[in-house]
């Protein structure tokens, strides 16, 4: 790509605003169209489940506005409302229309609603923008008794914040613990154990048959599959997210689960690339293409899109990771270890800080820390470019990861393993140690 | 309004007002101070907000706490001495620090 050319971005989530960012900071000084529908600037999502929901002077905004002057970074109210590939041109829901040599869908994903009676009731809220947050945050003061539908990590954050506000808290979870998708048996019985220790009820292995409302057309209650009447006044859903692919699909892109897109996150036209929560890609640690919700996620492919935009191509191999935090417990997770056969327990799930590492074809795959960035910071590396970890030698007594992948791993390697993704792709096979 | 003093590594210093409830990483960001990433908001999880602290500051600032020094582990800029995460830095006290490098 030139580096006079116009690149627009669709979506001013994290990961498009790391598209800009990004492009600007090596050195691309064509002009950089960053298109968001949220008013106002462009904001970190991780808060609204969190502190947001409990303290009204949390700051999310990325950057302020002098960033984006300074940098000449163009920010456009609006939403891409369709491609026309064969001119590059985006329409805008504003009317406008505007040329690009690239572009690169940054559109995230919406909120799941499930078909389920009585949804639209009022008090039926979702967390996916800041208004949602802002609309919950002023809610829950007032709520006597709170209903989640969904124990994924939005649904337990939101719980935790719920709890922590003095609030009556159920979470309901179709499947038979918290997390279950996203963590092993340990991780969620540890997490499922704080939350009932604050008083939160779990109905784990219910569905929701219907919502409830008075004549008012306000929410009363939750019925689940059981016949039980789970009583509510606030009702969140957090049951999951579909990717916004409906702009690629319109304009003929290949869409899969997500955004389909090689291992350079390019889409099926070379002109458009996809980052985020949107794209699914090849993942080099599954073997498999996936799509991931989360900030790494973006933020990292965003990073490999701008360098081969400014003209250092290299496949996306980051090592994945996510974080939550519930009640001051810290979890971390490095690498995906869904699908595991085995799996090994460090530390002390009693006392509060362990690590579940688990393995798959007896390699190190995943590795969930609670309380233990310690350990985190190790699975990080070495998933990246230790030699592999097998089980057999996690089992002895002592073993300390830190220690492992001190052994193992080159310190200096974690600044070329975000940048270098070559290298650090072929350090997972081969023997650094 | 504390003023927070940001030495670049090229040697620029870019000078802050912080707010009340600042943290050296909050006032990074509000103040569009270069090689301050923040990526994770300010928990700890990232490791993208690694200062130098001088070392007449480092000693009225908060001890360290276990978190911090094992996610300290995790910076892009090889860690010293005078290595902080500046979102665990309060901003009640004038400060010079340094930015060790930012990511691509």
């Amino acid at each position: 790509m030139k580096p006079d050319a116009t690149v627009v971005i669709a979506g001013a989530g994290q990961g498009g605003f790391q598209v800009a960012a990004s492009l600007r900071e090596r050195g691309h000084v064509g002009p950089v169209v960053l298109i968001g529908d949220e008013p106002g600037l462009p904001y970190q999502r991780p808060p609204l489940s969190k502190n947001f929901l409990l303290q009204p002077r949390t700051q999310i905004e990325l950057r302020p506005h002098s960033f984006y002057e300074r940098r000449h970074i163009e920010l456009r109210h609006a939403r891409v409302a369709a491609i026309d590939r064969s001119t590059r041109r985006v329409r805008l829901t504003d009317g406008h229309t505007l040329a690009y040599d690239h572009l690169v869908l940054a559109t995230g994903a919406r909120n799941r609603t499930p078909p389920i009676e009585g949804v639209t009731l009022d008090g039926i809220v979702q967390v996916r923008t800041r208004d949602d947050a802002e609309h919950l945050r002023a809610r829950l003061p007032a709520t006597s008794r709170l209903a989640i539908i969904g124990a994924g990590f939005i649904g337990m954050e939101v719980a935790a914040a719920g709890a922590k506000a003095g609030t009556e808290t159920t979470v309901i979870e179709a499947l038979h613990r918290p997390m279950a998708r996203a963590v092993s048996p340990v991780t969620s019985t540890h997490v499922a154990d704080l939350h009932r220790a604050q008083g939160t009820r779990l109905c784990l292995g219910r569905t929701v048959v219907r919502l409830d409302g008075d004549h008012t057309g306000a929410v009363t209650g939750v019925l689940l599959h059981d016949g039980r009447l789970v009583p509510a006044d606030l009702v969140v859903v957090g049951v999951g997210v579909t990717p916004a692919v409906e702009l690629a699909t319109d304009a003929g892109l290949d869409v899969g689960d997500g955004i389909r897109v090689d291992a350079y996150l390019s889409t099926s036209d070379p002109h458009i690339s996809a980052v985020g929560d949107c794209a699914e890609f090849p993942n080099t640690h599954t073997g498999t293409r996936t799509r991931l919700e989360s900030i790494q996620n973006a933020v990292d492919q965003a990073r490999c899109v701008a360098a081969r935009l400014t003209g250092t191509p290299a496949p996306y191999t980051a090592v994945p990771w996510f974080w939550t935090e519930q009640f001051s417990t810290k979890l971390q997770i490095a690498g995906l270890g869904q699908g595991h056969e085995d799996s090994t327990v460090l530390g002390d799930p009693a006392g509060g800080s362990f690590s579940v590492l688990l393995f798959k074809g007896g390699l190190l795959a995943g590795v969930e820390s609670v309380n233990a960035p310690a350990d985190h910071t190790a699975a990080r590396r070495i998933l990246a470019f230790g030699r592999p970890l097998r089980r057999a030698e996690t089992t002895a007594d002592g073993f300390s990861l830190p220690q492992w992948a001190g052994r193992h791993c080159r310190n200096q390697d974690r600044t070329a393993a975000a940048h270098d993704p070559v290298d650090a792709g072929a350090g997972r096979t081969a023997d650094m140690g | 309004m504390t003023k927070i003093v940001y030495i670049q590594p090229d040697g620029t210093r870019v000078t802050v007002d912080a707010a009340p409830g600042d943290t050296v990483m909050s006032a990074a960001l509000a103040g569009d101070v270069d090689g301050i990433v923040g990526e994770c908001g300010g928990n700890m999880m990232c490791a993208t907000c690694h200062v130098h602290v001088e070392e007449s500051a480092a000693r009225r600032l908060p001890a360290m706490t276990d978190d911090e020094d094992q996610m300290l582990a995790c910076t892009d800029a090889p860690r010293t001495a005078h290595s902080r995460l500046s979102c665990q830095l309060p901003t009640d006290e004038p400060m010079v620090v340094t930015v060790p490098g930012s990511p691509t």
